[in-house]
């Protein structure tokens, strides 16, 4: 009862989830989760949600990006309260209010950010939480970082570190369930391997969720993988040898199994090999994250990129477009080396950056016209009034391409979401944009506006523009770009045709799962039907926008 | 203020850009009704108070003014300055000293000039001391504060020096009309040479760019450490102008910094309506705070208030109108 009711995946997932609980008698599950949903405005994140451990197994919980799988932890954690839902700890109904009283009742949680503070030292951090001293040194050995000196100020230890710290505590805590949120996210090899093994090592009394985007890891130390997708329990799989290739078909659903043989890397050529790149990476890394990017973005272009989370897509933007200075590697604008100090060089080159969190682009209490206006207002340099006449022309006409509500105009916080991510796209066209670098642009934006958007970006392409899509919705990168390079890992692990780039396909490659075989001229047809869709979507807003 | 009057669409009806300004600027006016009911309020406990005595309001709210104005650039861009009252000590010092010195009508023209020149060089340093360092800007102009108050001393250990009569002139009396005071006129002209051109420029947008939002400027492009670096310089230019006003109306200069000026410069600020974490404000609000305060003060005195009652009064003034502000914030961002 509890899988399956919010399983209307497959009838062969349904078998499996059934026959799952047949073996199982809720009595003795150490957590079920049932029916939980939470939706956050018009979005629905978790759509009855269901989630049911055993005892001494280490389970996964699978997802692609906005599955529902950080809302899910959220909620089982106390951070986020459900909208529906139950959850039994041991036979007994828990509602968390907060992290703390969800440790009160057995789960404890370690996250991808390290929850110490970091101008305490290490046992200060200890004592903080009442965590035994014993315990903690304990695990600290297990995972192998027994010279951990406890009087370190936390601030001075590298971040595989302070993970390793906060998992041992979450450990000495001695949980029910310890929920592992991407634990071996950017950790080095022999750290992971210590991590895998003492999540393997924990007992019959204490089950381990892991959440994971890494499928080999999963497959090497998970006993069963619940998969969500679209905010529901779309199946729960028994994890054996071969059993990434189900975990990916219940992520994708239906459609995408029956498409998942298209995988396949094979470059296209929608750009003619004579042509300069836009921007050409090379060996780019940021030290951190990003070890080795290299691609070029051709001049009217969209060139999707995909990844999972934290494969260091954030840090690749960051370099592109001035905020951070790269570690290593080079970039080539128009075929000139150059290097970024400030945004404000990438802007006077043309390379301009659409950041998904709104909050980091706008002033918020400030007007429509002053946010449009305030790149190629700021340079300072060019000392001297702002032409208002010429500046409003730019903007009225700015404000019109992208039909942006601007009625609420005084205070861009007032204005919609989409309309306030249009408001960022609007300031880079007023100032005549060469390339852009579009970091998830459409994030939490309703499905019109979304549209609007990728229109807007395939006709700045049409025009010249080389546009640079980095989209966390898969299902749309076909619709959009051209191509679409993948990173995995802080690498870019393949390139693939828009036409081959449909949801399977992509996943496979996000995963750096090996690709099955070719279908090029399939592939072809494909890229064609997309962009036909594409024009014709274009031609339509056009027909409609006449009077 | 200015900043939020230019963005009103100018294609819209009229009705509803007087409409959109009254909601721009509520905050403003309401604070010119509550002034004009102090005014009100004043004639009627002191029915002498007329047209001269308002010209000794604005005499004695010209500095306090000016001291206002200067702090809101800098607030503005999401800095503070608490130096603001001992650069108003030092440049005012320096200003009566040398006029003692080197006495001329003429030379005194050249005198203020320079004296403008070393507040520039004051904002210069907190702005420089703040962008290179990275001390938050409370802990560089409390330092400063004290350095600046240390170099009145050594200019002038005791109150004193001269001022041009014409500087004098500049502080007391009226324009044409009695109802016109000097020191307002005075007032006016700076704000329009000073703050006018600054918000309708680059180098405006980019200071509330940066007061706004820092990320999002510097994402755009904007020199973020340059823009807070001038509005420090800006700043120091203006406490200079508040320098030379005290000199002007006191004819001398005084080495010990008023030290109400900072908090009443600063509550000022937020009783104007600017927000403390920046990017939100202008001048005309922080200057009516100024009078209101002022008025409050003199209406104390004349009710022979006990002058430290009166004081407990002032801030319990100020924090009662700052929660009605929030109070409608909060309800206005609900709905």
């Amino acid at each position: 009862m509890a899988v399956d009711a919010g399983s209307p995946g497959s009838t062969a997932t349904l078998s499996q989830s059934t026959r799952d609980l047949m073996t199982v008698t809720a009595t003795n599950l150490l957590l079920e989760a049932t029916d939980v949903s939470k939706t956050y405005g018009a979005v629905v994140a978790l759509d009855h949600a269901s989630l049911a451990v055993r005892p001494g197994e280490v389970h996964a919980l699978i997802g692609a990006n906005g599955a529902g799988k950080s809302t899910f932890v959220k909620i089982l954690t106390g951070a986020v309260r459900p909208d529906a839902g139950r959850i039994v700890v041991r036979g007994r109904e828990r509602t968390s209010q907060s992290p703390a009283d969800a440790r009160r009742n057995g789960l404890v949680s370690v996250y991808q950010e390290p929850a110490v503070i970091p101008d305490l030292d290490i046992r200060d951090n200890l004592r903080l939480t009442s965590t035994s001293l014993a315990g903690f040194r304990f695990w600290l050995n297990e995972l192998g970082l027994e010279n951990l000196d406890l009087s370190t100020p936390a601030r001075r230890l590298p971040l595989a570190s302070l993970r390793i710290v906060d998992l041992a505590r979450a450990l000495a805590i001695e949980p029910d369930v310890l929920l592992l949120d991407e634990i071996t996210a950017a950790l080095p090899a022999n750290l992971t391997e210590r991590v895998l093994h003492v999540v393997q090592q924990q007992g019959d009394e204490r089950a381990v969720i892991f959440i994971s985007h890494r499928l080999i890891e999963i497959a090497a130390i998970c006993d069963r993988a619940t998969v969500l997708r679209n905010g529901e329990t779309v199946g729960v799989v028994d994890v054996a040898a071969g059993s990434e290739e189900r975990i990916l078909d219940l992520m994708l659903g239906e459609a995408g199994a029956a498409l998942g043989e298209h995988a396949q890397s094979a470059v296209s050529a929608t750009h003619r090999p004579e042509q300069v790149p836009r921007i050409s990476a090379r060996n780019l890394s940021d030290g951190r994250r990003l070890r080795d990017a290299t691609f070029d973005l051709y001049p009217g272009e969209v060139l999707g990129v995909v990844a999972l989370d934290g494969q260091g897509q954030d840090e690749l933007f960051d370099l592109l477009s001035g905020a951070e200075r790269p570690a290593a590697g080079s970039l080539l604008v128009d075929g000139k080396p150059v290097s970024f100090h400030h945004p404000a060089d990438a802007i006077r080159m043309g390379v301009c950056f659409v950041a998904a969190d709104r909050a980091e682009a706008l002033l918020m209490q400030r007007s429509v016209r002053e946010n449009i206006s305030l790149p190629f207002s700021a340079r300072i340099t060019r000392w001297g009034w702002i032409d208002l006449g010429r500046e409003r022309q730019k903007i009225d006409k700015a404000v019109d391409t992208l039909q942006i509500d601007a009625r609420a105009g005084s205070e861009v916080r007032r204005l919609s979401g989409g309309n306030q991510q249009k408001v960022t796209i609007a300031r880079w066209v007023a100032s005549g944009v060469k390339t852009m670098l579009c970091f998830d642009p459409t994030r939490g934006i309703d499905i019109r506006t979304k549209t609007q958007i990728y229109m807007l970006l395939r006709e700045l392409a049409a025009a010249g523009a080389a546009i640079l899509l980095y989209t966390s919705e898969l299902k749309e990168v076909q619709l959009v770009c051209d191509r679409v390079i993948v990173i995995f890992n802080g690498e870019v692990v393949a390139e693939l045709p828009a036409g081959g780039a449909d949801e399977a396909a992509l996943l496979r490659a996000a995963h750096n799962l090996k690709p099955g075989a070719e279908l090029p001229e399939a592939m072809a047809a494909g890229t064609a039907t997309a962009k036909a869709a594409v024009e014709a979507a274009v031609e339509a807003s056009e027909a409609a926008g006449q009077p | 203020m200015t900043a939020s009057a230019a963005t009103v669409d100018r294609s819209s009806a009229a009705a509803g850009i007087i409409g959109r300004f009254g909601r721009n600027n509520a905050w403003t006016l309401s604070l010119l009704g509550f002034l004009a009911a102090l005014l009100v309020f004043t004639k009627a406990i002191n029915p002498h108070y007329g047209l001269t005595s308002f010209q000794f309001t604005a005499t004695a709210v010209l500095p306090l003014a000016l001291a206002a104005v200067a702090q809101t650039v800098i607030v503005i861009s999401g800095g503070i300055d608490l130096s603001v009252s001992s650069q108003m000590a030092l440049t005012s010092c320096v200003a009566a000293t040398l006029m003692q010195n080197y006495p001329g009508e003429g030379l005194a023209v050249a005198i203020v000039l320079l004296t403008l020149a070393l507040g520039l060089l004051l904002g210069a340093v907190n702005g420089a001391l703040i962008v290179v360092t990275k001390v938050p800007d409370i802990v560089v102009t409390l330092s400063t504060y004290f350095v600046w108050a240390g170099f009145a001393l050594l200019v002038r250990p005791a109150p004193g020096g001269a001022a041009a009569s014409w500087l004098e002139g500049l502080a007391v009396g009226y324009v044409g009309i009695p109802l016109l005071p000097m020191a307002a006129v005075v007032l006016a002209v700076i704000v329009a040479v000073i703050w006018i051109p600054l918000v309708r420029s680059r180098l405006g947008l980019s200071l509330f760019a940066v007061g706004s939002n820092r990320l999002a400027a510097f994402r755009s492009g904007v020199p973020v450490n340059r823009t807070k670096f001038l509005s420090y310089v800006i700043g120091g230019l203006i406490a200079a102008f508040a320098g030379l006003s005290l000199t002007a109306s006191t004819g001398i200069g005084s080495p010990v910094p008023e030290p109400t000026y900072v908090l009443i410069s600063i509550g000022a600020v937020v009783l104007g309506g600017v927000s403390l974490a920046g990017g939100v404000g202008g001048v005309f609000g922080p200057i009516m705070a100024v009078v209101v305060l002022q008025l409050i003060r003199d209406d104390m005195t004349f009710m022979n208030v006990d002058p430290n009652y009166g004081l407990v009064a002032q801030g319990f003034i100020l924090i009662g109108v700052l929660m009605v502000g929030s109070l409608i914030h909060m309800r206005r961002s609900r709905s």
